[in-house]
C-alpha cells in the first residue's frame, strides 16, 4: 500500500516539475517513478491513511503560516546580528526535549528548527534534540525549549500524530 | 505582478548579500553554518517566489514553486550533516560559547 502512495506522490511531483502532457514525458516519468519507488519504498511513511484525513492538510496550511512568520522576524534578528559592529552572539549548544513520537514528526520538528535563522540541529538522540542557537537568551532549559521549538510542535503533533 | 516579483527577487539577493558577509565575519565553523541556511530561507526562497510571480503560473513559474521544498529538504540534511561531522570530527566550539550540551553525550 505504502510503495502505491510513494508511486502516486512521485510521479504527480515529476510531471509538474517538467510541466508537460506528452506521451514519452509520461512514460519517462513513470519509470522514474518506479525507481523511486523499488529503492526508497522502505524509507516511507507507514501510516498512508493520514494522507486522507482533510484536517492534517488544514493544519499544514496554519503551520506554513506560522513558519514563514517566524521564519521573518528571525532572519531580520541574525541579521542584525551579523551586521552590527560588535556582534552581539552567545553561541552554544542546548539539549530540548520533545514529546513528538513518530520519526516523521521528529524529522520534520528537526528541519524547521534547522531552517529557522539562528539554529541548527546537531543531533536527536531519544526524545532529545540537541540544538547549535546562536544566542542562548535564558539559562533555564524550560524556557529555552518553548522559545526553540514550542512554537512548532503543537502544530506538527496535529499534522503527523 | 511584476513589480511584486521585482521587490521579492531584490530582497533574496539582499538577505543573501547578509548571508555571505555573515559567512566572512562570524567566528567558528557553526556560525558560519547558520549564516549559510540562513542565507537559503528568506534569500533563495524569495528569489524563486519571485520568479513565480514573474512568470506566472507556467513553466518556469511551476518549476520555482515545485523547487522550494526540494532546496528546504536538502538544505536542512546538508546543515545538519555537516554540523553533526564537524562536531563528531573534533572541531571546538568558538571561545565566544557559553554552553555545550553535546559534550557529554558524545563523550559516553
Amino acid at each position: 500500500m505504502k510503495y502505491i502512495a510513494l508511486f502516486i506522490i512521485s510521479l504527480i511531483f515529476w510531471l509538474l516539475l517538467t510541466f508537460s502532457l506528452t506521451t514519452s514525458n509520461i512514460i519517462v516519468g513513470i519509470v522514474a517513478a518506479l525507481a523511486t519507488t523499488i529503492l526508497f519504498g522502505k524509507f516511507f511513511v507507514t501510516s498512508i491513511y493520514k494522507f486522507l484525513q482533510p484536517q492534517r492538510y488544514f493544519w499544514f496550511i496554519v503551520y506554513l503560516i506560522i513558519f514563514i512568520w517566524e521564519c521573518l522576524k528571525a532572519n531580520i534578528e541574525v541579521a542584525y546580528r551579523v551586521l552590527h559592529p560588535a556582534m552581539p552572539i552567545k553561541p552554544g549548544i542546548v539539549k530540548i526535549k520533545t514529546d513528538l513520537k513518530t520519526d516523521i514528526a521528529k524529522t520534520t520538528l528537526a528541519n524547521s528548527i534547522t531552517m529557522t535563522p539562528g539554529t541548527i540541529t546537531v543531533d536527536i538522540i531519544d526524545d532529545y534534540i540537541y540544538v547549535h542557537w546562536i544566542y542562548i537568551s535564558t539559562d533555564d532549559p524550560e524556557e529555552y525549549s518553548d522559545k526553540v521549538s514550542g512554537r512548532f510542535e503543537k502544530y506538527i503533533k496535529k499534522i503527523f500524530e | 505582478m511584476e513589480i511584486i516579483g521585482f521587490i521579492l527577487i531584490c530582497v533574496g539577493i539582499l538577505f543573501n548579500l547578509f548571508g555571505c558577509i555573515g559567512l566572512i565575519r562570524l567566528p567558528d565553523v557553526y556560525n558560519r553554518l547558520q549564516s549559510a541556511t540562513k542565507c537559503v530561507t528568506l534569500g533563495t526562497c524569495s528569489i524563486l517566489l519571485g520568479v513565480l510571480f514573474f512568470c506566472g503560473f507556467a513553466g518556469a513559474g511551476v518549476r520555482a514553486l515545485i523547487a522550494l521544498p526540494l532546496l528546504f529538504l536538502s538544505a536542512t540534511v546538508a546543515a545538519h550533516a555537516l554540523v553533526k561531522g564537524a562536531y563528531i570530527f573534533g572541531i571546538k566550539l568558538g571561545d565566544k560559547s557559553v554552553k555545550d550540551d553535546y559534550k557529554d553525550v558524545i563523550k559516553s
